[in-house]
């Protein structure tokens, strides 16, 4: 039996959790896949998991999962591995899957691969996770029992599984001590946004070193703006203090997959084309031919950005604007 | 307070990822090394919370005998002295590497100097694996909170900031802890050359930890297909305008 724990928010299942468990279909080769909802929601969640070969759900109930609290998640996987022996524990390569697992990994004191993309053999089994936030592949060896695994977002497709109507619900109360509920979220604080996110926007207009300065980044706002799109940046950008942190595309910035990324005077480390390959295109405007860019991009222009990036703003006011 | 900050030399990747013949690690001849971004402003989050609220910061790494460049860095941002667990240049694996910073730990503690806060980068630059903070929490009994883009100390208490969509979840939890962060965090200051020279003064310890089994035992690195794209030429310059707008057209973003 294959367990993944399975992330809602309230009666909606998150989609990365979806993808974890057609992963772990695959690695259960035709022996059960059990789910585990902890918190509010659960049950409501479950239910359309039987759709995805998800033949019983365990939901984790008590007043006291209403709030995130990762030892407490992680004791509710604890609880169901004792009771149920699965072969492996896989969850989505999220924030939260793969602290919950790290906790689970510590208390068992078992390996832990975290953002798989495959997984094939058994005893040990061979993991190919990924590395450098998705930039290089790394073949590996789990050595564990159970196998304890996180799924990379996006790595697999979601697939539907023929199975039941429903699944199974089994209900539990887990065993919680105060260690347990010590981290938890006690306040949630909105933040005021103004404008289009880096995370759903159709264009994103990019700038790094080649844009010069702060100042430098107000034809690209231009831009942006008649797109209706948003303004990112590369790392370098934010190092040097001309924009916030908040728009750094990259590997340790935001991951965005718009319809079209413009990378103005980017030259494409693997830092910041490791958060910007989901778009569907990338152009780049850049003054050198030879820039790494150019191996990651559709379209490109050569030239100075200052000079192109208003042209570009022109010719779509000229023609009546987009 | 007294902070532990544990940090990771990972080379600069720049435009291409290149193996070296045996498959096994980055070819970095022609490279330079950083600190892993999350941990270089996990540094300076220690560094200024020392400056707020009195203490010492250590920073320690487990790498290569050359790692100790990267903890010169750190005490050149204003770290006060250094450790290096030093390897034989092989991949340690979460576990072993958990297993030698716990020992390093103890060997403090031993010493007279329990840290009231333990600091990681979320995850490593490199091979991402998102436990070690984790581990060395639950071995030393401590809570952890990770994945930070907040965090300040108040009467005993650390109160850390996860930024979720829409906003923030707020932990707070009693000292000693463990957390973990993020670049954005902070920006960290750069050295000033009086301050690289200062820390070049200040004293850091070596020790040889032995490299237990790996549990997940690597096997081999492979660039993942789709790097080497060859961009269509739209034009050169200004002129190229017209032929950018029809592709946002055939796009349907314009």
């Amino acid at each position: 039996m294959v367990l993944v724990l399975v992330e809602h928010d309230g009666p909606e299942v998150d989609e990365l959790s979806l993808q974890a468990i057609t992963l772990a279909r695959e690695l259960a080769t035709g022996e059960p896949v059990s789910a585990l909802l902890v918190g509010v929601g659960g049950r409501e969640a479950a239910a359309p998991l039987a759709a995805h070969g998800v033949g019983t759900a365990h939901i984790a109930e008590d007043e006291r999962l209403t709030e995130y609290a990762p030892g407490a998640w992680a004791t509710s996987v604890l609880e169901l591995v004792d009771r149920l022996e699965p072969s492996a524990v896989v969850a989505a390569g999220t924030n939260r899957g793969n602290e919950v697992l790290g906790h689970v990994a510590a208390r068992m004191d078992q390996p832990f691969a975290a953002n798989c993309v495959q997984v094939a053999g058994e005893g040990p089994l061979e993991v190919t996770r990924i590395r450098w936030g998705g930039s290089l592949l790394e073949e590996a060896r789990l050595h564990g029992d159970p196998a304890l695994l996180s799924v990379a977002p996006h790595a697999v497709a979601a697939l539907a599984a023929d199975g039941a109507d429903a699944p199974a619900i089994e209900a539990f109360t887990p065993t919680l001590d105060d260690a347990d509920l010590l981290v938890q979220v006690a306040e949630h604080v909105s933040t005021e946004t103004s404008g289009v996110s880096l995370a759903e926007a159709k264009v994103i207009v990019s700038g790094g070193r080649g844009v010069g300065s702060a100042e430098g980044f107000g034809i690209l706002e231009e831009l942006a703006g008649l797109l209706g799109g948003a303004v990112g940046c590369s790392r370098v950008v934010t190092s040097s203090g001309w924009r916030p942190h908040t728009d750094q595309v990259g590997q340790t910035g935001t991951k965005v997959s718009p319809d079209l990324y413009i990378a103005c005077g980017i030259s494409g480390a693997t830092q910041h084309i490791a958060g910007c390959k989901g778009a569907k295109k990338i152009l780049a405007i850049n003054s050198d031919a030879e820039a790494p860019i150019m191996a990651s991009a559709d379209y490109a222009v050569i030239g100075d950005l200052t000079e192109i990036v208003p042209a570009v703003t022109a010719e779509l006011r000229k023609a009546g604007g987009p | 307070m007294r902070i532990l900050v544990c940090v990771k030399r990972v080379p600069l990747t720049g435009g291409r990822m290149v193996l070296t013949d045996d498959e096994r690690a980055l070819e970095t001849r022609h490279l330079g090394f950083t600190i892993s971004p999350h941990e270089e402003c996990g540094v300076e989050q220690a560094v200024r919370l020392v400056e707020q609220h009195g203490g010492d910061v250590t920073v320690l790494t487990l790498g290569p005998a050359e790692a100790e460049e990267q903890i010169r860095d750190s005490l050149a941002i204003g770290g006060d002295r250094g450790i290096v667990l030093v390897t034989d240049g092989e991949e340690w694996d979460p576990q072993a590497t958990t297993g030698a910073i716990l020992d390093a730990i103890e060997a403090e503690r031993a010493n007279g100097g329990a840290h009231d806060l333990i600091v990681f980068g979320n995850e490593s630059a490199d091979s991402g694996n998102y436990q070690v903070g984790i581990r060395v929490a639950r071995a030393l009994g401590l809570p952890v909170v990770t994945g930070l883009k907040g965090l300040s100390i108040k009467d005993g208490f650390a109160r850390c900031e996860q930024e979720v969509p829409g906003g923030r979840d707020v932990y707070r939890v009693p000292l000693p802890a463990v957390v973990s962060v993020l670049e954005g965090i902070n920006l960290p200051r750069y050295p000033s050359v009086p301050a690289k020279l200062r820390a070049r003064q200040k004293p850091v310890e070596t020790s040889t930890p032995e490299r237990p089994e790996a549990r997940l035992e690597m096997v081999r690195l492979r660039v993942p297909p789709g790097q080497g794209k060859q961009a269509e030429i739209l034009g050169n310059g200004p002129g190229a305008a017209p032929a950018v707008v029809d592709v946002m057209r055939e796009l349907g973003v314009a």
